[in-house]
């Protein structure tokens, strides 16, 4: 992919992961902008279901992405242990509700793999590649292209399980 | 950054205000108010647009400008007065100068039409004659090197000797100018001979480090006018005493150089004399010489009081975001501290607490601070009626009348929101005025009015509102055409009967002009529907008084600033909403047999006898758990520039305020039927809903037969 390539000059980048519906994920570290606890969002009318609707980040309305609904595995039951994570790309922010994040990982840029060609699915539009950390597989997300799919004419009835 | 390109935009940044002072000049002078102060302004604003431009390499812009500084030159020296005429072209300058720098910036250096005023200004300029004469006008690529011959004008030229002295104020370094380059700069004029004036310099003990205490003495010698040696000081003319004067011509030997060698020497403070030094000698000589000079003298004279104007409004250049960011984290505080405040007040803590008092003294300076904050976003009304003059001018070619526009209050703030949105209606609303208000000049003497139209264009604070109005001195509005209008577009019945206010607001009505858009700035008879619509998203209000043979006047009211809004926050189900207080027209319990079923979709409520329709929230925004018994809800009746009147459904009123307006659409999409958010004192966020975009997606919903599965529309 093009965009590995690109960072591949770089050496290596930090990415923090978080788990969702049992998977782990990975974001680039430079994208986060803060973690933070659960809190009621107020929903957003006629919004697709993994938008979870919005919350006040200290003066900021960010809406805030149920990554499960997002990936297909219905919405999420909050409790107080979910946080939500502030992704920050250029001027805008969102917030992305998962389950728990679990660590920072430094791959070899040659570690990454690119992701299958698989037939389009909720989550290959927004998959930049897959590492192998500790003999567990992680997905790391390209978070421009998730914030870009928000503004998209979303099909929400697809991506229920 | 490329460091040029943000220094262009500083430049830019500059031009901006160097071509509102200039045209505020210019409109001075119109009026007959050309003292030497105006006019060097006016000179000094299109002298630095020339300068930087010409850092830049905008070539048009520096040619243009240096013709209209040079006739400027000429008016500052005496040489041209500057009669209705010349101010008159003058102005004409202004507008194409102003054209020029905008052209720069956009990057098309080229295309601007200035030939014909360019002409007219070397006629002023006195320059045509000493030229070759009438066949350098047809040559359009004139050279503006020939110009610098002309440019010294009444000037001294050939071998000439210049004393300067030359004594930096501290201020001088503190805007970091460098005397040393002034000097360098001078060097490269003529032949130049330097000695510094320690004179001032105190004991070390008493020495302040930051005071300037050295001065210069030079002697320059050399084909040099006087303007040459004034651009050089150009950036410190206002921070230095400064005083330049011809020698004698028969001074043949330069006299500061057989005193060179006494520099080393340490001047010691003791001596409060100057030292001795042949510029002394020379002094006396040149004082005659000075008097017979006297205008440059003036010159300083007037320079300095500008100085100490512009020191008395002092300014800084602020990224708006910065200051957006202040008003969010003062916001944010308030509301922190109403948390805190109800926190305290759980935990049983009693107000008389020492905790309670800090907490209540905590809020009286937060309420301080953030109105101290929202007051640096306000502006001077200035910035947007000082586009107006131009116009004004522009249209009174265009129509063949005489106008004048009078502008008043144009110091009155108001908030940046307000005043970036506010320009397109006011210049319409001129058009207007000028276009259909104002009689033809004939018939204005027949009526026995004067030639010339007054429009009047005034701002003023009233009752935490900002009133402008647009007032001209016409025939009114023409109330049997109007109607006849009307009737004929079928905006009313041919029986109707109306009053003369009535028939007066005939014009805002939809449909009673042609033009659509509010761009179409080009047509004639713009619609007043569209300057109404746009004032009413501004949440103002607009009216029209007319009187019949003594002209028309047109007031808008508008809010302050539109980062805060007036709304009514009610309930819906578990939610809570804000509807704009500016559209709502009132609020009543609903009985049990208020609502009636009207058709398939609709229902209808009837308020004392006409029915509205009805939408409600809870069911058009999908949120659970809504009342559905009517008997607990409450209507609230609102105006919808697009559909009229309806009535929207909510289930209990919380509460009247003022909210902050927080976008969202950056951060995910536009939301049809919302307008933006806000952020409760609790800390939630609650969103204010758009009370057009309700009824259009009302409707919306009614058309597409099965109103559940409407999904997010995005925009």
């Amino acid at each position: 992919m093009e965009e590995i390539n690109k960072t591949a000059k770089e050496g290596r980048r930090q990415f923090i992961t978080f788990c969702s519906s049992g998977q782990e994920f990975a974001a680039d570290i430079m994208t986060i902008r803060e973690i933070r606890g659960w809190t009621p969002t107020t929903p957003l009318p006629n919004a697709p279901d993994h938008v979870r609707g919005v919350i006040n980040l200290r003066g900021v309305v960010l809406p805030v992405v149920d990554m499960r609904a997002r990936l297909g595995h219905g919405i999420t039951e909050t409790n107080a242990k979910h946080v939500i994570v502030v992704v920050k790309i250029a001027e805008r922010v969102i917030g992305l509700l998962v389950d728990a994040v679990s660590d920072i990982i430094t791959p070899d840029i040659d570690e990454i793999q690119a992701s299958p060609d698989l037939t389009r699915d909720a989550e290959s539009d927004f998959v930049e590649g897959i590492v192998v950390v500790d003999e567990k597989m992680i997905t790391i997300l390209n978070m421009g292209h998730l914030m870009d799919s928000l503004r998209e004419h979303a099909a929400p009835g697809t991506l229920v399980a | 950054m490329d460091p040029m390109e943000s220094i262009k935009i500083t430049y830019f940044e500059e031009c901006a205000e160097l071509l509102v002072a200039m045209e505020e000049g210019l409109i001075a002078m119109e009026n007959g108010e050309a003292d030497d102060e105006i006019i060097n302004a006016v000179f000094r604003a299109v002298h630095s647009i020339k300068g930087g431009g010409g850092a830049f390499g905008f070539e048009a812009l520096v040619s243009f400008a240096h013709i209209f500084e040079t006739v400027l030159d000429r008016i500052r020296s005496g040489e041209l007065v500057p009669e209705p005429d010349v101010i008159k072209c003058l102005l004409r300058a202004g507008d194409l100068i102003s054209d020029h720098v905008n052209a720069a910036r956009s990057g098309s250096d080229a295309g601007i039409d200035d030939e014909e005023v360019k002409d007219e200004l070397r006629e002023l300029s006195g320059e045509a004659s000493e030229e070759a004469g009438a066949d350098d006008f047809e040559g359009l690529d004139f050279a503006p090197m020939q110009f610098d011959l002309g440019e010294s004008g009444p000037e001294v030229k050939a071998e000439s000797v210049w004393s300067i002295h030359f004594a930096p104020h501290a201020s001088l370094y503190s805007k970091a100018n460098e005397p040393y380059l002034i000097l360098r700069e001078l060097a490269v004029l003529g032949d130049m001979a330097v000695e510094a004036d320690l004179s001032r310099l105190p004991p070390l003990s008493l020495l302040e480090p930051e005071e300037a205490y050295i001065a210069w003495n030079i002697v320059l010698r050399g084909d040099i006018t006087r303007t040459a040696i004034e651009e050089a000081f150009e950036f410190a003319a206002e921070d230095c005493d400064l005083v330049i004067e011809l020698l004698p011509p028969d001074n043949d030997e330069l006299p500061a150089l057989p005193q060179l060698p006494d520099l080393p020497e340490p001047v010691y403070p003791a001596v409060p004399d100057l030292p001795a030094s042949g510029l002394a000698d020379a002094m006396p000589a040149a004082v005659a010489v000075s008097d017979a000079l006297k205008s440059p003298e003036q010159q300083k004279d007037a320079t300095a009081e500008t100085a100490q104007k512009s020191a008395a409004s002092q300014s800084i250049r602020v990224d708006l975001d910065k200051v957006d960011r202040l008003v969010n984290l003062a916001g944010e505080l308030v509301i922190t501290q109403a948390m805190l405040a109800q926190s305290v007040q759980e935990a049983g803590l009693r107000s008389t607490s020492k905790l309670g008092a800090g907490l209540v003294e905590f809020e009286h300076l937060l309420r301080e601070l953030q109105e101290s904050v929202m007051a640096i976003r306000t502006q001077p009304v200035k910035s947007v009626f000082q586009r107006m003059p131009r116009l004004v001018r522009e249209l009174a070619v265009q129509t063949g009348k005489q106008v004048r526009l009078v502008v008043e209050g144009e110091s009155t703030e108001v908030d940046k929101t307000v005043i970036d949105r506010i320009g397109e209606p006011l210049t319409h609303m001129i058009r207007n005025a000028i276009d259909h208000g104002l009689e033809p000049t004939e018939a204005r003497i027949a009526a026995g009015k004067p030639a010339e139209g007054t429009v009047t264009l005034s701002a003023e604070h009233r009752s935490g509102r900002i009133v402008i109005e647009i007032a001209d001195d016409g025939a009114g509005i023409n109330r049997v055409r109007v109607r006849d209008k009307a009737i004929e577009k079928g905006l009313i019945p041919a029986s109707a009967v109306l009053s003369d206010e009535e028939t007066d607001n005939l014009i805002f009505m939809p449909g009673f002009s042609t033009a659509s858009t509010i761009s179409n700035i080009s047509g004639r008879g713009v619609g007043m529907d569209v300057v109404r619509r746009s004032i009413v998203e501004l949440g103002g209000r607009i009216s029209i008084v007319s009187t019949p043979g003594s002209g028309s006047r047109f007031v808008l009211t508008l809010p302050l600033t539109l980062a805060v809004l007036d709304g009514m926050v009610v309930a819906v189900g578990d939610q809570t909403y804000v509807l704009p207080l500016s559209h709502i027209i009132e609020s009543m319990k609903l009985g049990k047999s208020d609502i009636h079923s009207y058709g398939r979709e609709w229902e209808l409520l009837d308020v004392r006898g006409s029915f509205v329709p009805v939408v409600r929230i809870g069911n058009l925004l999908g949120i659970e758990g809504s009342c559905h018994k009517d008997a607990n809800g409450v209507a609230i009746l609102v105006e919808s520039e697009s559909t009229g009147r309806f009535a929207v459904i909510v289930d209990a009123i919380l509460g009247q305020r003022q909210v902050v307006i927080k976008s969202f659409e950056n951060n995910y999409r536009h939301i049809e039927g919302v307008a933006a958010a806000t952020i409760l004192g609790n800390g939630r966020v609650a969103l204010i809903l758009d009370i057009d975009g309700l009824a259009l997606l009302r409707r919306a919903q009614r058309e597409s037969a099965t109103p559940v599965e409407l999904k997010a529309t995005g925009s």
